[in-house]
């Protein structure tokens, strides 16, 4: 076996990957090569750090040098000075890993992970996920080892009933009561399936864990398999990802050549195999009976239930469902125990939950906190608060099923029950901060788009009802509210959340109805004073010139495209507001800041 | 069975483990009112509006595929389920193009009956309606989106109950739509016409190819002699278009009402049943003797054909070369009966009553022009025939009967018989039977083909040989006998098939029923109980019996397939490509 | 096919190599590798302790490099750095003495006298 005296960790999450992290470790390699030590240090590719706001993210070990933002030309200093000369390059260093005296901090108390808790993600960015030895350093498959060799499935059950474990996926049904029916349910066949077809907007989760620690995933699927009686399982991923796609492939590959998947797991009678299926991208295939709608080859719609897939599911057979993020737990549960999680959390919500962070954030990028953490400490320890000193206005979680939440909740403890008595929910973990200059009419309306857009339309509640529901948002955004609009859209939010078929429906109208419950004074405003404080929504700005500030320069006039503005020398330019099309120019071009808008 | 007890409005109800809820309410005389339910075809709980509060549970439940347990609390009549189901219809509304008042099913649309049995009387949510072209490029069915309510009940006929699947859902949220692939006409991808899916509309987004206006314009030309044949299946429908009775035989009243609409002559396709029976009992007597092609198939129903040219082109060959009935009418209207009243030919127009769609697209065959015209000029559906007389002011209730003109109006009960599933194959035997021993048939009910199973088998010894029959009737049971076939799984001698599901009294063109008519009767059996009865009572019931057929093979035709029969009555089958 | 035994061999010999992405705790030999320590031969001795705390199985010891330590002349310089306990200091080393440190210093905690900066001043 190769020795090494260092190791370059270089994150291939998808995030530094675009941002040019395969280059990099061509770089490193070859730079190893030029100065003869590429038998002395190995460059690995992980999976996430988290820290995806300052990637490409470079560690080395063992010194622990975490390098931030790291381009091509920083590979040839970093090669040069600290892994020939042994100089660790301080100015390339991410900003927050040096402690006062200029030392390099541990990653743990580096501010982003000081109060995190990695559980599903303790893996990533720790080994290569390519390399099934490394996931088996880290107690790879010791869990399914213990399963097959020491517990029954009622054991396992037990367990995982005990650890309190509650889907990952959005809305936190308890794990162990999922696999005890699909266990008890009668099926000469049954399946195990995986939905990794996480559709919020910016939520990205689950890609991270797939691409860092497939095995995970793989190892918790044939435990679950052998729990509930089944021998085949599907992996439903979205072709959009298409680096987890391929750490996918190849760790299914790598695990049935040790025997890991395929027929008699580790010498037992036990066998059990896994199948990619790659979804197109509907938001609506993350339901699960839509999701195994389109695993059967048909239109990804969702069904009534019941039947539960636990009970008539996949092809018509028993079917246990569990989400990329739920089943990387499992391992874990086996082998510290069921009381380890318990440990960890609140008292309905136990463990972590793995969130992504954007928006007005600092630190965007992925974090894994124990359940009960405030909204203010990810806000603002972890992620390191608002950037350019501006004010926190809401934090929405949930995607486009949650709601936002408001200043006054942000020592709230996270988890799935404060978070739906507030009117949000945990969802499956996006968690996107919200400042001053967010209008909440333009965010609902955002959210409201999205699952316009991504409805099967099936059922007429949520094809026409949010359809109507964002007709009524884009007439008061466009400054054309009535009296009466808000209440509307209360009523119309409050009937799809009713009668619509499932999930996507009924909780599509949530963004609305958050908002107009905490900044309805926002949505009164647009539709009385026709005014947007944030400045967001076109239709209700207006450019104007201050006179004082004018120096008659002319400038914003020549870059008025539409010629909207007018005057002579020596006295203020006037805009003209029935031609400005709010494009913003001249607000650019002015010398004086003399054009505002508001 | 296991029975439970469940609880409906208070009231208790005892019904079998896995009963609906909506089934359940039945029992307890509630009327859940549903739209994308279609008993045993769609049951998919989309149209939200059958919702009910099932204590204990979170969610309004769909009670179109909500399954009682023991014990259970239901209730159907609460504010939340009335608000649900209100606001549900109001959306639908709010996108449906609703100029009932010039629509087609005005009056016998289900979601005209919902806004009037919810009481909706004000349109809240009014925005963006579909606004899409209607495709009417077809012969048969026309198409227009903006009335369809997405209920999918014409997808799941299309596919489950025919085997076919070319409409289905294509784009998602507002902008869905149920059309063929790629914003293909329904006339240009495989579609065999049948018509099920406007059976299946509960509105009027599928319709008939409306042809009334050709025949109006025809019967005010003096130059032309106008003849109208019908099809036994739509004697025993059309009274339910005047609010007869399911399974009402209105017969005589038709012939008059057709009389009274100005037709020259009123003859019954039935008499060319009874023609087609000579001319296939022949031919399979023939095939079987001389190593023909068998399993032979019959060739009456249009749709049939058309399913077999795209999908099947492998049977083509098993085909009867028989025309199907009507055509064969239109042949002999336009050959031997102008002939013998001195006509032009060319001055002669058929009109044919069908129950049917696809013969509106038989009728356009080029090779069915025997004398150099079409065989039929028009095809007109048992509802546009409705149409017509409502339109001439006339009730058919209070019409008297009158009989057929005579030759071409007479007929036996075997032509009747054509009009049910498993009757082409009765008529055949009766015939066949007597033809092959030479001696009467003792009982002349054949039971075993009659019936509404899918699939139906029978043997008859005919003297010293045995003849292995199947049965089929919609299309995707024919597409599994076929299978089994190709496999070598069955083997037959003759096999009947039924495009429509029950045969032609329950085709594309037939009353439609409405779907909560379908929970209480089932069409395919109350009409087919009155094609039977009209059987029993007619004194001749056997084809070749039939004295005008008979006269007409000595006076004009010369024998069964002779080359006469073959240039007038026989057709031949193209294959056509699938996408 | 995998044993169950086979996967604790793969486990504890992947451990090895992936150890070192583990944070620093325990003992540290800090290696000079600037360019005095490079010419006077320091990264084979960084390579013979890394090779020997792998033969001895010592996990919780972490081998890393520093810059120049200071007095050129006596490179190879080594440092160790053992939990509570002053940082030892090794001259002019070889991958030779490399072995003893490891067996005596970090195995049985006995500084090797002879090879430290005190000893080697000493003598000049």
């Amino acid at each position: 076996m190769e020795l090494y005296r260092s190791h370059v960790l270089v994150c291939g999450g998808t995030g530094c990957h675009s941002s040019g992290s395969a280059d990099i470790i061509e770089h490193f390699n070859r730079d190893l090569k030029k100065y003869g030590i590429e038998k002395e240090v190995k460059v690995v590719q992980t999976g996430c750090f988290g820290l995806c706001e300052v990637g490409p993210v470079v560690i080395v070990y063992p010194e622990g040098a975490f390098y931030s933002r790291v381009k091509d030309e920083d590979v040839t200093e970093i090669v040069s000075e600290h892994l020939v000369k042994g100089r660790i390059v301080k100015h390339l260093l991410y900003h927050d890993s040096l402690d006062a005296s200029q030392e390099i901090k541990s990653l743990d108390e580096v501010p982003f992970y000081q109060k995190q808790e990695r559980v599903a993600l303790r893996n990533c960015g720790v080994i290569n996920p390519e390399n099934i030895d490394e996931y088996i350093a880290f107690d790879g498959y010791k869990a399914l080892g213990k399963v097959l060799t020491e517990m029954t499935p009622e054991e396992v059950i037990e367990t995982i009933k005990a650890s309190g474990l509650r889907g990952r996926g959005g809305a936190g049904f308890p794990t162990g009561l999922k696999w005890e029916f699909t266990y008890k349910a009668k099926g000469d066949k049954k399946f195990v399936a995986c939905n990794a077809d996480e559709g919020d907007p910016g939520a990205f989760m689950d890609r991270s864990i797939l691409e860092g620690d497939p095995h995970a995933v793989i190892e918790a699927m044939t435990i679950a398999g052998y729990t509930v009686g089944a021998d085949q399982g599907y992996i439903y991923v979205r072709a959009e990802y298409p680096i987890a796609v391929q750490r996918l492939t190849i760790a299914i590959a790598q695990a049935r050549e040790y025997g890991l998947l395929g027929k008699n797991i580790l010498g037992t009678d036990f066998s059990f195999d896994l199948e990619l299926r790659l979804g197109a991208g509907a938001f609506v295939c993350g339901e699960e009976t839509a999701l195994m709608a389109s695993v059967e080859g048909f239109r990804g719609e969702p069904r009534p239930r019941p039947p539960f897939p636990a009970v008539k599911g996949l092809f018509g057979k028993p079917t246990l469902l569990n989400n990329v993020e739920t089943y990387a737990n499992i391992p874990q549960i086996i082998i510290n125990g069921p009381e380890w999680l318990q440990s960890i959390g609140t008292e309905k919500s136990k463990g972590t939950k793995v969130f992504a962070l954007g928006g007005k954030i600092n630190n965007t990028g992925l974090v894994e906190v124990p359940m009960g953490t405030t909204l203010r400490e990810i806000i603002y320890e972890i992620g390191g608060g608002i950037p350019n000193g501006k004010q926190f206005k809401a934090a929405q979680t949930g995607g486009p099923s949650g709601g936002c939440i408001p200043a006054q909740h942000l020592d709230t403890p996270i988890d799935y029950d404060s978070l739906a008595a507030i009117g949000s929910m945990m969802g499956s973990g996006g968690l996107i901060v919200m400042d001053e200059d967010n209008c909440m009419v333009d965010i609902a309306r955002f959210f409201l788009e999205f699952t316009v857009d991504e409805s099967c339309g099936k059922c007429p509640p949520c094809r026409i009802g949010t359809k109507r529901m964002l007709e009524l948002l884009n007439k008061i955004a466009e400054g054309k509210g009535e009296e009466g609009d808000i209440e509307k859209l209360v009523e119309l939010g409050e009937g799809i959340k009713t009668a619509s078929l499932c999930g996507l429906g009924q909780s599509a109208p949530n963004p609305v109805l958050s908002t107009i419950r905490y900044f309805r004074e926002e949505y009164e405003e647009h539709i009385k004073d026709k005014k947007c404080r944030a400045g967001v929504c076109q239709a209700l700005l207006q450019y104007t010139i201050i006179e004082d500030k004018c120096r008659s320069c002319g400038l914003c006039a020549k870059a008025c495209p539409v010629n909207a503005i007018s005057g002579q020398r020596k006295q203020p330019y006037v805009i003209d507001q029935a031609t400005c099309i709010k494009c913003g120019a001249c607000m650019e071009k002015c010398p004086f800041d003399a054009i505002v808008k508001r | 069975m296991e029975m439970i007890k469940v609880k409906i409005d208070g009231v208790e109800v005892e019904v079998p483990a896995g009963t609906t809820a909506l089934e359940a309410a039945r029992l307890a005389n509630i009327d859940i009112p549903t739209l994308c339910y279609l008993k045993d075809i769609n049951e998919i709980g989309a149209c939200r509006m059958c919702l009910v509060e099932v204590e204990g549970a979170r969610s309004l439940q769909a009670s179109c595929v909500f399954p009682v347990a023991d014990g259970m609390n239901i209730k159907t009549n609460t504010p939340k389920v009335r608000a649900a189901r209100k606001l549900s219809l109001e959306l639908i509304l709010s996108n449906h193009d609703r100029k009932c008042l010039t629509c087609v099913r005005s009056q016998n649309c289900e979601l005209q009956d919902l806004a009037k049995n919810l009481g909706i009387d004000d349109i809240r949510f009014e925005g963006e309606r579909y606004d899409k072209p209607v495709d009417s490029l077809s012969p048969s069915i026309v198409r227009d989106p903006n009335k369809c309510v997405l209920c999918r009940r014409c997808v799941a006929v299309c596919r489950n109950v025919q085997g076919i699947g070319v409409i289905g859902a294509t784009e998602r949220g507002f902008d869905t739509n149920i059309e063929p692939v790629f914003d293909m006409s329904i006339n240009d991808v495989p579609c065999i016409n049948c018509g099920q899916c406007i059976a299946a509309c509960p509105v009027g987004a599928l319709r008939e190819k409306d042809d009334t206006e050709k025949v109006w314009d025809a019967l005010h030309n003096p130059d032309l002699h106008v003849v109208v044949q019908t099809a036994p299946a739509v004697r025993v429908a059309l009274g339910e278009e005047f609010g007869m009775e399911m399974g009402t035989r209105v017969t005589g009243k038709m012939v008059a009402a057709l009389r009274r609409l100005g037709f020259d002559r009123v003859f019954d396709t039935d008499f060319a049943a009874d023609l087609t029976i000579m001319e296939e009992g022949t031919e399979l007597l023939d095939r079987v003797k001389n190593g023909g092609k068998l399993p032979m198939i019959t060739s009456c129903s249009p749709g049939w054909i058309k399913y077999c040219e795209h999908y099947y082109p492998e049977f083509l060959d098993n085909l009867s070369t028989c025309k199907s009935p009507h055509e064969m009418m239109g042949a002999v209207v336009k050959s031997y009966y102008a002939e013998k009243n001195n006509w032009d030919p060319s001055k002669v127009f058929v009109v044919s009553i069908m129950p049917c769609t696809a013969k509106k697209f038989e009728a356009q065959r080029p090779e069915l022009s025997a004398t150099g015209h079409p065989d039929v000029d028009v095809v007109l559906t048992t509802r546009e025939l409705a149409r017509m007389i409502k339109e001439a002011g006339m009730d058919l209730t209070k019409l008297p009967d009158e009989e057929f003109d005579p030759a071409l109006g007479d007929s036996t009960g075997a032509g009747v018989i054509f009009g049910a599933t498993g009757g082409v194959m009765e008529a055949a035997l009766r015939t066949v039977y007597e033809v092959v021993t030479g001696e009467p048939m003792e009982n002349i009910e054949i039971h075993a083909v009659r019936g509404i199973e899918g699939v139906k088998e029978t043997e008859v010894k005919l003297g010293d040989m045995t003849v292995r029959a199947a049965i089929v009737h919609g299309t995707a049971n024919a597409k599994a006998l076929l299978e089994q076939i190709k496999s070598g799984e069955k083997e037959y001698h003759f096999i009947e098939v039924m495009g429509c599901p029950g045969g032609c009294v329950t085709g594309g063109g037939q009353p439609i029923v409405k779907a909560k008519t379908y929970m209480e009767k089932d069409p395919k059996v109350v009409r087919a109980k009155a094609i039977y009865e009209e059987d029993r009572d007619l004194p001749i019931r056997k084809s070749h019996e039939n004295p005008s057929v008979k006269k007409l093979y000595e006076e004009f035709l010369g024998e069964p397939n002779s080359k006469k029969a073959h240039d007038l009555l026989h057709t031949h089958y193209t294959q056509r490509s699938v996408y | 096919m995998k044993t169950l035994k086979e996967l604790e061999e793969i486990r504890q010999r992947t451990l090895e190599s992936v150890n070192l992405r583990k944070d620093r705790t325990g003992t540290r030999v800090v290696v000079g590798m600037a360019t005095c320590g490079i010419a006077a031969g320091a990264r084979p001795v960084l390579m013979a302790f890394v090779e020997e705390i792998r033969n001895r199985k010592l996990q919780h010891v972490t081998v890393t490099q520093t810059g120049c330590i200071g007095v050129c002349r006596l490179e190879p310089m080594v440092e160790v750095y053992l939990p509570g306990e002053e940082k030892v200091t090794y001259v002019k080393m070889t991958p030779e003495k490399v072995k003893r440190v490891v067996a005596e210093h970090l195995v049985n905690g006995q500084v090797v006298r002879e090879f430290t900066i005190g000893a080697e001043e000493k003598v000049e």
